[in-house]
């Protein structure tokens, strides 16, 4: 049972405000805001998701920057109350097509609408874009998404928005074309978000520099296949994945690094499925069968941890050159086809606090590399574009002599990229299959590759 | 700007400034990022134009608002075309006010006029409107008790839905008349939507009146279509609507009690056989579980079909289930496998709730319940990494309480704890949790110390790289886990070696963090004291900041003193800055420490204790003061006599106190799925009892070990948690030595379990070993327990009591016996009581009040709570025969409140004991 939900801008404004029990008081906007922005007085810690003030449970997701918060006094299932304010997000965006401040602002009446469908008297009535859509009568006003606020690559990364901006169709579920009528589509996604720790690799401060890659201590794909309709009629959809995809490693060791990668059949640990989904064929011909609600949602998740080729191997290197100065290695290769081009791919290595200055070596006659140290949080920030291998060399001052062991003051090294066309668990959608009942044109149908480094870290 | 607007230069809805925003007065003053850029410049900053707000709205408020009225009341009578859609945008600006907080009810009138209109937009927005007003003015919401009775009986099905949802909404109490007409005529509607709208309606009518609701004897209704409907969405609403209403009424009549009761165990009247085979889609689940069991065998196969309840329905009906008890084991079996592809479900709320019902129906077996852990840890690792960080977090709560029940069960999955470097603090925190947890003789290596030398590579450990790392309170958290991991182990070797090198890494916070866990490690392994003495001795005290750590590293400096070189010139030196140092923990360690040493090296001491001792007598903090003035006459006593109180040979601690009892740990088991295991604390320490929710069946006794079982199954259930506690609680064996003494102020059990009073305050003792005034410290409590009134009595000591009723000074009975009776028992007396502040002060103690109450043979059986909400059970018995009296006494301090139930077997002379019981609670405060 929810008492309250709102959705806060950065600044902590009131942007969306719905009250459906009236036990919680008014001002739990305001309490809630001033309670995350100062959990600890040293701002380093985040305020959990969930916390409890003066009896009032407060839960709260981050999407695209702004916090959709939900209040109540019962004891309530924290899953419950986070999957909705996720859920609500995730409407709102399919009516809205583009979820942003602006465009909460500018259809702030839908937004109402939808809420009064989505929530009644706290309980919870449906989160289905597809059954919404009866009730809902507003017309969205569609925000122009190249008009939106420019939030940085990294920046949408950082906000755990599991959903890639790549994969982002702005397009409202309700909203007409400019030309009137709907164009028939339907956009599979096969997202796969890597964690990749490769342990350290050897470091000589003196004598020949040798550079070696690290052994991955752990790896791990998240993925998932995402579906978005915007097809009438909702047809029934075929979705046939590969032939040697197994589910759930019985018997062997979750982190056994058995099959060699490249080849061999694919292993998922575990999956879930959308309710849509109907198994029936999947033992014999690996087929999901479903008919997609509209909006966007997630046919299938899965884990593996059976063993990949990491798509990029980071080395390492620190020479100390005397008490007050050293140098930074830092070698990437792209470990994948250079057919595939890696976008916004960022180097980033926390160096010793007492650094003042760093001087990049940037190599020569590349467009795109830049590298800078961010002073205020003593961080090296190296942006590259594209494949292949690069090297970054870095030269570091420090403001008092250097005692000890500079590894222990600096790294680990951690990537992060998105990777279009390439999925390392090499799971495919072999064909997708739309039962046609309409005799009309053959609907668009894209299916897309995505790889995104989730935790890719090289320790030093 | 309008000209602008007109020639289409600028969108008229937005910011010319920022584009951002529709341009508003509030807007153009106070958020636009240009105006704050102006203020700012001027010196004014946001905080300060926070608290100007209301009288900044008050300034425009009228121009703004009069003008709207106006333009709405120009537009009432108009039926020209496009009327509805200049309404929409004065509807819209209206609304958008209301949302920023501004007072816009003096348009109420104008737009009720404006709402007689077939557009469903525009109603929509009045139906917003009406709701946020009507509840503050009730005399405006007679105004719309007109059209919105016309409304629901329009032809359109989504008008009357809405309209119903919106008069149920109004919120006013004197207007709930209107209400019964069309709430009975929505739960007959032909059309779902009406009957969903009116299931919920039913639910805010018993809010706002509740004898209304009865009187109308909708719950009937609710239960008949629940039964009935083929709509799944209005079987939910129903059943939720009635859970509430049941749930609530049960604290008034003992019918709604059953009622609410029957939705588990009485299945006869939740389903009636007939009905059954009509319903093909909706509600089989709980009316198969309340099924006998060969007819149930009928609809099993129709049972996949719960897919037809939205997801957020099912969770409501899997909760209702996991209080389901089941009659035997094949059908426990049938309902898990009815179940089981629940765990493949996408929603986390879905998965969490299923795995409660498999958890929780099969405490009973514990080999099946092993099998449950085995089948649900996949699911769950899925959920934690498939959602927001959000989700994810709320999963892994629920992982860490499963890891801390039966860490084995995990102990080969410790690299899915492994913490990523990008994750938020408060997951990183649970990971490190259970990586401590599932440290065991087998991984414990590889998880501290992955020794990857066969790799040629230098040897990592995944925790020393969290104390490296640049992230401060991880590096603190990974130091804890380190030396938890360390007191947990046989073989700590290697693992004090790395403690060690966390010291050489000279990072203040891995320092300070480090010394108190070194300090730890020595109470409980003091062979270790040679290595660790020569690493501590080589720390500067000035890089020592942090009070906990600078009284570990004196503590070391005074216990050690012999050993280390250097031990009285530091202590001396610190005694020389005694001013400087703020905390008073520090100052007392440092006494304490100096006296130590002077014992063992007397020559060398002399000149710091004189300093010590005269700047502690002077020391404006009392404790300090109080201590250095005992060690003064102590010395001055007899010195062998000080230091066989200052420096007795020590026993080594074998366990520290857990700060969780185990049976908060199995309460927070018993609410799976629910914000208890993220607080990790009860329910009962965050919510008041109104608010435990509709699941929340027996906050009395029930939950003192276990949820909500019927009678009979009570003694049963508890046997089988046990069981289950030996399998699954490899911990449990600690957790019973050390009993209860160092968690006193949340929870604890007096008499529950005799035989760990004596482990309890044994452990305290080797606590408290470190501190050595400890003897001061608990005469000087006793003192002030005397001067309450508390005095400890030495054996059970009635006072004599000027009353009839004599209580059996030795009563005794079993916490199980005392269940039994207390669910058996109806309530004789209950009444509410208030009692003298003072004695609310005197709880301070949490054993005061059942010494107390022991003195009038009055026994506490169980006591609990966290301020201002305490709650007791106290057990009496007459003097000469068996009859007992069985209290609850529910205590709020900040209120001075106390709610009394007495349940007695001999009913005629409860009353005779409430006074008795009331007399001795007041007495708590005087003296």
């Amino acid at each position: 049972m929810i008492s309250q939900f709102f959705v806060l801008s950065q600044r902590g404004d009131n942007i969306v405000f719905r009250d459906y029990r009236g036990d919680v008081q008014k001002g739990s906007a305001e309490i809630f805001f001033r309670k995350v922005k100062f959990w600890k007085e040293d701002g380093k810690e985040e305020a959990p998701p969930v916390f409890n003030l003066d009896g009032v449970n407060y839960f709260h997701v981050k999407v695209v920057g702004l916090l959709f918060v939900a209040t109540t006094r019962i004891n309530l299932s924290p899953s419950l109350a986070l999957e909705l304010l996720q859920r609500i997000a995730r409407v709102i965006k399919d009516y809205l097509g583009v979820l942003s401040e602006e465009s909460l602002r500018k259809n702030f009446v839908l937004v109402y609408e939808l809420l009064d469908e989505v929530i009644d008297f706290g309980y919870i009535q449906t989160t289905s874009t597809e059954v919404l859509k009866s009730y809902i009568f507003n017309e969205p006003i569609v925000v122009d998404a190249a008009r939106m606020p420019p939030i940085g690559p990294a920046a949408l990364f950082m906000q755990g928005n599991k959903r890639m901006p790549g994969t982002a169709v702005t397009k409202s579920v309700v909203a007409n074309e400019p030309g009137g009528r709907k164009r028939e589509e339907i956009f599979v996604d096969i997202i796969e978000k890597i964690s990749v720790t490769f342990s350290s690799s050897i470091m000589l401060s003196q004598g020949r520099p040798d550079l070696e890659q690290g052994y991955v201590l752990t790896s791990e794909i998240d993925g998932t296949i995402q579906m978005k309709s915007y097809l009438t009629g909702n047809p029934e959809i075929r979705l046939a994945l590969n032939d040697d995809l197994y589910i759930g490693r019985s018997g062997i060791s979750n982190f056994g690094y058995s099959g060699s990668s490249g080849t061999g059949p694919v292993i998922l640990d575990d999956c879930n499925f959308h309710e849509s989904v109907h198994m029936d064929s999947f033992d014999v011909d690996r087929t999901l069968s479903l008919v997609p609600p509209d909006g966007e949602f997630p046919v299938m998740n899965y884990r593996i941890t059976q063993e990949f080729k990491p798509p990029f191997s980071i080395n390492t290197l620190i020479e100390e050159a005397g008490t007050l100065k050293a140098e930074v290695i830092l070698k990437i290769r792209a470990e994948f086809p250079s057919s595939i081009t890696a976008n916004t791919i960022l180097v980033e290595m926390p160096l010793p606090a007492c650094t003042t200055r760093v001087n990049f070596d940037l190599e020569r006659g590349i467009v795109g590399q830049n590298a800078d140290f961010k002073e205020s949080h003593k961080k090296l920030e190296w942006s590259i574009v594209g494949g292949s291998e690069h090297t970054l060399r870095a030269k570091l001052n420090f403001s008092q002599e250097f005692h000890g062991n500079i590894t222990k003051e600096a790294g680990p090294v951690s990537m992060t990229f998105t990777i279009p066309m390439y999925n390392p668990s090499r799971l495919q959608v072999k064909y997708l299959q739309i039962a046609k009942k309409t005799k009309t044109s053959n609907p668009y149908r894209w299916v897309r590759y995505v790889t995104q480094a989730n935790s890719y870290v090289a320790r030093i | 700007m309008d000209f602008l607007a007109h020639h289409h230069i600028i969108s008229p809805d937005l910011c010319p400034f920022c584009s951002l925003e529709n341009c508003d007065a509030i807007h153009t003053f106070l958020h636009c990022r240009f105006a704050l850029d102006i203020w700012r410049s001027a010196g004014i900053h946001e905080h300060v134009m926070i608290f100007s707000q209301p009288s900044f709205q008050l300034w425009f408020q009228e121009g703004e608002v009069s003008d709207l009225k106006m333009q709405l009341r120009q537009l009432a009578g108009s039926r020209a075309p496009g009327t509805d859609d200049t309404k929409r945008e004065l509807f819209k600006k209206v609304i958008s006010y209301m949302t920023i907080g501004i007072d816009v009810s003096s348009v109420f009138s104008e737009m009720v006029m404006c709402s007689a209109t077939s557009d469903i937009v525009l109603k929509k927005m009045c139906y917003l409107y009406v709701g946020n007003y009507a509840k503050h003015n009730p005399d405006l919401a007679l105004l719309t008790i007109n059209f919105l009775q016309r409304d629901c009986k329009d032809e359109d099905p989504m008008i009357r839905g809405l309209a119903l949802r919106s008069l149920c909404s109004l919120g006013v109490a004197n207007l709930v008349e209107y209400l019964v007409g069309p709430l009975g005529n929505g739960l007959k509607d032909g059309n779902s939507y009406v009957r969903m709208v009116a299931a919920v309606g039913v639910l805010k009518l018993y809010h706002l009146s509740a004898v209304t609701c009865m009187d109308a004897d909708f719950p009937a209704l609710l239960k008949h279509l629940m039964l009935k409907d083929k709509d799944a969405q209005v079987v939910a609403n129903c059943l939720t609507s009635l859970q509430e209403i049941w749930s609530l009424e049960a604290g008034t009549s003992e019918e709604a009690t059953k009622e609410r009761e029957s939705l588990l165990s009485k299945p006869d009247r939740l389903c009636d056989c007939n009905s059954l085979s009509n319903i093909t889609s909706t509600g089989e689940l709980d009316l198969l579980l309340a099924f006998p069991h060969q007819d149930r065998l009928v609809y099993i196969a129709q049972l996949h079909k719960m897919k037809e309840f939205g997801e957020w329905a099912q969770c409501i009906v899997l909760e209702l289930v996991s209080k389901y008890v089941p009659t035997d084991s094949d059908e426990i079996f049938d309902i898990m496998n009815l179940l089981e592809d629940r765990l493949q479900h996408a929603n986390g709320a879905v998965v969490l709730a299923t795995i409660k019902v498999f958890l929780h129906m099969t405490l009973s077996m514990t080999d099946v319940h092993q099998q449950v852990y085995e089948r649900i840890k996949a699911p769950l690792l899925t959920l934690v990494s498939s959602g927001s960080p959000e989700q994810s977090y709320a999963v892994l709560s629920h992982l860490h309480l499963l890891v801390m029940r039966a860490p084995f069960i995990f102990s080969l999955d410790y690299k899915h704890f492994y913490c990523q470097y990008n994750e938020p603090f408060y997951v990183k925190k649970l990971k490190l949790e259970m990586l401590t947890a599932v440290a065991n003789e087998s991984n414990t290596y590889e998880i501290v110390s992955a020794n990857a030398q066969s790799f040629g590579s230098i040897p990592v450990t995944e925790l020393c790289e969290y104390v490296a790392n640049v992230d401060i309170p991880m590096a603190r958290e990974s130091i804890r886990a380190v030396g938890k991991i360390a007191l947990q182990q046989y073989d700590v070797n290697a693992i004090v070696d790395r403690l060690l090198q966390f010291l050489e890494m000279e990072k203040e916070h891995v320092t300070a963090e480090t010394l108190v866990l070194v300090k730890d490690l020595l109470r409980k392994y003091p062979q270790w004291s040679h290595d660790c003495i020569a690493v501590v001795g080589n720390i500067s005290s000035k890089n020592v900041q942090e009070p906990k750590a600078k009284a570990a590293l004196i503590w070391m400096l005074g216990e050690y003193a012999q050993d280390m070189q250097d031990s009285p010139y530091i202590l001396e030196s610190l005694i020389e800055n005694w001013d400087e140092e703020h905390s008073a923990e520090v100052r007392l360690h440092l006494l304490t420490a100096v006296i130590k040493c002077f014992l063992r090296r007397p020559p060398e001491t002399q000149k710091a204790l004189g300093a010590a001792l005269a700047s502690g007598l002077a020391d404006f903090h009392q404790d300090v003061r109080d201590r250095a003035l005992f060690y003064y006459r102590l010395l001055q006593y007899d010195v062998s006599v000080a230091e066989r109180i200052v420096n007795p040979p020590k026993q080594a601690v074998s366990v520290f106190a857990d700060t969780q009892s185990s049976e908060i740990k199995d309460r927070i088991f018993d609410e799976f799925n629910s914000l208890s295991v993220v607080y990790q604390k009860p329910s009962y320490m965050f919510t008041d009892k109104e608010h435990r929710g509709p699941f929340a069946f027996s906050e009395d006794l029930g939950n003192l070990s276990i949820g909500a079982e019927p009678d009979d199954t009570v003694v049963a259930a508890q046997r089988v948690e046990e069981n289950d506690k030996d399998l699954l609680l490899s911990t449990s064996e600690k957790e019973e030595s050390q009993g209860y003494a160092n968690n006193g102020s949340a929870y604890n059990a007096p008499s529950y379990n005799a035989s760990t009073t004596t482990g309890g305050s044994q452990g305290h003792l080797d606590l408290v070993s470190l501190d050595q005034t400890s003897t001061a410290h608990t005469t000087a409590s006793l003192a002030i327990d005397e001067l309450l009134g508390l005095g400890m009595p030495a054996g059970p000591s009635p006072a004599p009591l000027p009353s009839a009723l004599l209580l059996n000074a030795k009563a005794v009975i079993d916490p199980n016996a005392f269940q039994q009776k207390w669910r058996q028992l109806p309530v004789s007396v209950s009444q509410d009581i208030s009692i003298d502040p003072r004695g609310v002060a005197a709880m301070a103690n949490p054993q005061a009040l059942p010494q107390h109450m022991q003195a009038y043979s009055i026994h506490c059986i169980a006591s609990g709570g966290q301020a201002p909400n305490f709650k007791f059970f106290f057990f009496a018995q007459k003097a000469e025969e068996s009859s007992a009296y069985l209290v609850e006494c529910v205590i709020n301090s900040s209120s001075c409140k106390v709610q009394l139930k007495i349940k007695a077997d001999d009913q005629s002379t409860s009353q005779a004991f409430a006074e008795l019981f009331q007399s001795s609670l007041s007495k708590l405060s005087l003296p």
